[in-house]
């Protein structure tokens, strides 16, 4: 067994095989030269410098003490019909099965402009070198992108006492995309009394400086004196490895409802790499980003690579984000319900729970405050959990 | 089997008391609750909510 990638889904992809029952050798190759840690609290207690490493590695279960770690080093190809993988060291590996964990990196912007003091927030190396610049007397920060790892940026980066932090973005609110414009109206109000400011509706045009940035240009002319420039603008999936193998690679790797690839028993994507139509859906494939989905997706391609047969995938995508002193907290799918979007508790101005319908139906439940208002949206999660697929 | 919790560490998310609804709880202010000595038949949701908490703060001993 090769695990591709050795992340929070190559692990958890090999804690689920033993527990499926594979007992045969398992390879991770990972290309970063640390065991797999927790991501999310690099854009918030990492970069608050209040998380050490040693709070972010995962403990491996004891069942998967015997597998190999191929730690810095990547899978650079790959023939899946003769079941090789060739890595950066020039060896190459024979694999029973294998599993796509390759995972993500973060977007970068094209256009023109020095790259120096330009920072993306992926790895913990990128936490650390953004930390040292944040922290520098008198900087002032630009985040590129108003989603979630920018918003997230930008209030840790006031929590730290960065004085001037602007968020840029094409879209007019923050993290409307997957959140429409009841949350994203009630969530820019949220950040800029928290002394976040925004320049929204226009999208970044270049960068301004010699050697390194002083300034962000925006496409209606604007320029944002800069320091520190952190671009949040999406990922683009590790796939490249895959070439050669006639997949579908357009965003990702497309799997089937099992999480199989390219049409072979033998190898499946797990993480955030793989674009999988759930069932609980529409059936349209889709790569989901969120922090449950690595351990969902690897419970569930065991099953199929032992041959459980499972039924097919259908998980419930939940995510949260911190953000000061409050909490979103998401179950279900409510980007999928933007058009239909309800007030179920509280109130958008302070603590609210917010209900996102697609044709009447309930598709996901997103809460906005603290912790008893996160608690109530839990209540929730079993109502989604029960409703028929869309296409039924 | 003992259950540690790192309360300094829990965030209040919930995520074990989906996974191991016999074991963990959110009280009615959404504060964690649970029990430290459940019957070793829950050892699989057990693991389960240690690998899906988001701070990591679960750990199992014996």
């Amino acid at each position: 067994m090769v695990v591709a990638g050795a992340s929070m889904a190559g692990l958890r992809a090999a804690e689920q095989l033993r527990a499926a029952g594979w007992t045969g050798a398992i390879t991770l190759v990972g290309e970063e030269p640390h065991m797999p840690y927790n991501r999310p609290p690099l854009s918030k207690e990492v970069l608050a410098g209040k998380a050490a490493f040693e709070s972010l590695a995962f403990r491996p279960r004891a069942s998967v003490a015997d597998v190999e770690w191929r730690l810095g080093t990547r899978v650079v190809a790959s023939r899946l019909a003769e079941r090789t993988v060739d890595l950066d060291d020039g060896s190459r590996l024979s694999y029973d099965a294998l599993v796509v964990a390759t995972g993500m990196r973060p977007r970068r912007l094209s256009c023109p402009g020095p790259l120096a003091g330009r920072h993306t927030v992926r790895t913990l190396a990128d936490a650390r070198g953004l930390r040292a610049e944040l922290t520098r007397p008198g900087a002032r920060v630009v985040v590129v992108g108003a989603g979630f790892i920018g918003c997230e940026v930008a209030a840790t980066a006031v929590g730290l006492g960065v004085a001037e932090v602007t968020v840029v973005d094409p879209l007019p609110l923050p993290m409307v995309g997957p959140l429409g414009e009841l949350l994203g109206h009630a969530l820019l109000r949220r950040h800029e009394e928290r002394g976040v400011r925004f320049a929204l509706g226009a999208g970044v045009a270049g960068f301004e400086g010699e050697d390194r940035v002083t300034g962000v240009v925006l496409a209606d002319g604007t320029v944002l004196p800069a320091d520190v420039v952190v671009e949040s603008v999406g990922s683009l999936a590790n796939t490249e490895w895959l070439d050669g193998n006639g997949l579908d690679l357009t965003d990702g790797v497309l799997t089937d409802e099992q999480l199989r690839v390219g049409g072979r028993p033998e190898v499946v994507a797990v993480g955030d790499v793989a674009r999988f139509p759930n069932a609980r859906y529409d059936g349209v494939p889709r790569r989901v980003e969120h922090w449950s989905i690595p351990t969902d997706t690897a419970k569930h391609a065991a099953k199929v690579l032992t041959g459980a047969g499972p039924a097919p995938f259908a998980p419930l995508p939940t995510f949260w984000s911190d953000q000061h002193d409050f909490r979103l907290q998401s179950f279900g799918a409510p980007a999928l319900g933007r058009d239909d979007v309800r007030v179920l508790d509280g109130d958008p101005a302070a603590d609210v729970l917010v209900g996102y319908h697609h044709h009447g139906r309930l598709v996901g439940v997103v809460a906005l405050g603290g912790p008893a208002t996160v608690s109530a949206a839990a209540r929730h999660r079993a109502a989604l959990l029960q409703q028929p697929a869309l296409t039924a | 089997m003992k259950v540690v919790v790192d309360m300094n560490k829990c965030q209040d998310h919930g995520q074990c008391v989906f996974a191991a609804p016999d074991v963990f709880r959110l009280d009615e202010n959404g504060r964690l609750a649970y029990v430290s000595d459940p019957d070793d038949a829950l050892v699989d949701e057990v693991e389960e909510a240690a690998d899906v908490c988001p701070l990591q703060a679960i750990r199992i001993e014996g």
